[in-house]
Order: structure tokens, then sequence, then C-alpha cells
């Protein structure tokens, strides 16, 4: 299932929601980045996430929330991370989905590194990252 | 049976391999002295955390891990 499909799937659910917002995260094809690989560890990620879709619908008023992060290789300017919230009013979404990628950042389980000319360089969240989580506190 | 330790993100490259088996019991003073020193020295920072059996522990040094058990050593991440 492509991104557009999903999200398309997603919107289609909830007919009578007022809207739906949604963030498309993606390889940046910036410096000489040549690929992206994430990994996670399932037995925490995926609860991890689960947990997460559920304070995002308990600390807004959504109709449905969506939280899709991939794994593996990844090359510039292909997608890393899909989440979608759909509510009555467009806040509610518009909120949620930035509270679910300030979280996927910088608070959930996986790991990224990045392969430049030369080698594998492993990522760490930065500042800005731990700053607009703490956003939420 | 024995406990399996998983290296996860950075900590892989650091231990060279992707998890290691162990026999018996596995308490944080034992795991210290079973991984390399250089991943004991990234272990005792307070950014990497240890899970067993799928449970973030509040407290990694009260690691008290069995036969059959999975010890996921977790450091800082970063998605999205």
């Amino acid at each position: 299932m492509s991104i557009g499909e999903a999200l398309a799937a997603f919107n289609a659910s909830y007919p009578d929601a007022g809207g739906t917002a949604s963030f498309i995260g993606k390889v940046r094809s910036d410096d000489d980045v040549k690929a992206l690989e994430l990994t996670h560890y399932e037995p925490l990620t995926i609860p991890g996430m689960e947990e997460l879709a559920q304070a995002a619908s308990e600390k807004f008023a959504l109709a449905g929330v969506l939280a899709w992060h991939r794994v593996g290789v990844m090359t510039p300017g292909q997608p890393i991370v899909l989440v979608a919230a759909a509510a009555a009013h467009r806040r509610e979404a518009f909120d949620a989905v930035d509270f679910l990628m300030d979280h996927l950042k910088s608070a959930s389980w996986f790991w990224k590194r990045e392969r430049r000319d030369d080698g594998w360089h492993w990522i760490e969240p930065r500042d800005q990252d731990r700053r607009d989580l703490a956003r939420w506190k | 049976m024995s406990v399996r330790i998983l290296f996860l993100g950075p900590l892989r490259d650091l231990a060279g391999q992707d998890d290691m088996l162990v026999e018996g019991t596995l308490d944080w003073d034992r795991l210290l002295q079973t991984v390399s020193p250089q991943v004991a020295a990234q272990l005792r920072e307070e950014r990497v955390n240890i899970a067993c059996e799928g449970r973030v522990l509040a407290d990694k040094t009260a690691l008290m891990a069995e036969d059959g058990d999975e010890v996921a050593l977790l450091p800082p991440v970063s998605g999205g």
C-alpha cells in the first residue's frame, strides 16, 4: 500500500469527521546523504506506537488517528513516516499530527543512520527535537 | 535455554554483533562483565536504557534476567 492509498483509506474511514490533517516525513536529499536506514525493536516499538496513538486520541478530540513508520533502507525523497488525524475541527487535527511527529522523532523506539560518502553515521535527536517534545509535557 | 542479549542501534556496531547468548541468570553486574568494556561504558550512561522481556526497566541496575529471557540494550532513539 502506498502512502497515498493509506491516506485515502484513512480519510474514507471517517466520512463524518470535519477534516483530516496529515504529515509525510521523507529522506532529505541534502548534504551527501546517499541512504537512510531505520531499525526498530518490535517488542517495544509496536506497543509504544499504539500507546502514542492512544495518547493522541485522549489528548485531542479525534475521530481517528494513523501512525505509520517504515523500517529498512530508504533513499532521498522516499517517505519514512506518515501520520494523520481525523477530527471534527481542524485545530485538533493539526495539533494531533504535531504531537505524534514530535514523539516519533525523539521518544519512539527507532534508530536511524545515514550513509554518506565516507560510510554510515548514526543520527541522534537534535536539541530542537527534544525542545519540540518538551512542549507537550 | 539461555538469556539473549540484543544490541540495538549504534550499540550493535560497538559490540560487533547483533546479539549474544549467556547461560543462567543475568543481573546488572554480570551484564557489565559479559559485554565489551566499550558497551559497558555506554550502559552506565543514563541515556542508555535496558528492556527485559519487552519492558523497559525503570532501574536498569535491578536487571534480573532468567533463562529464556530477552534483554535489549537501548541507546538513545532517533526516528521520523
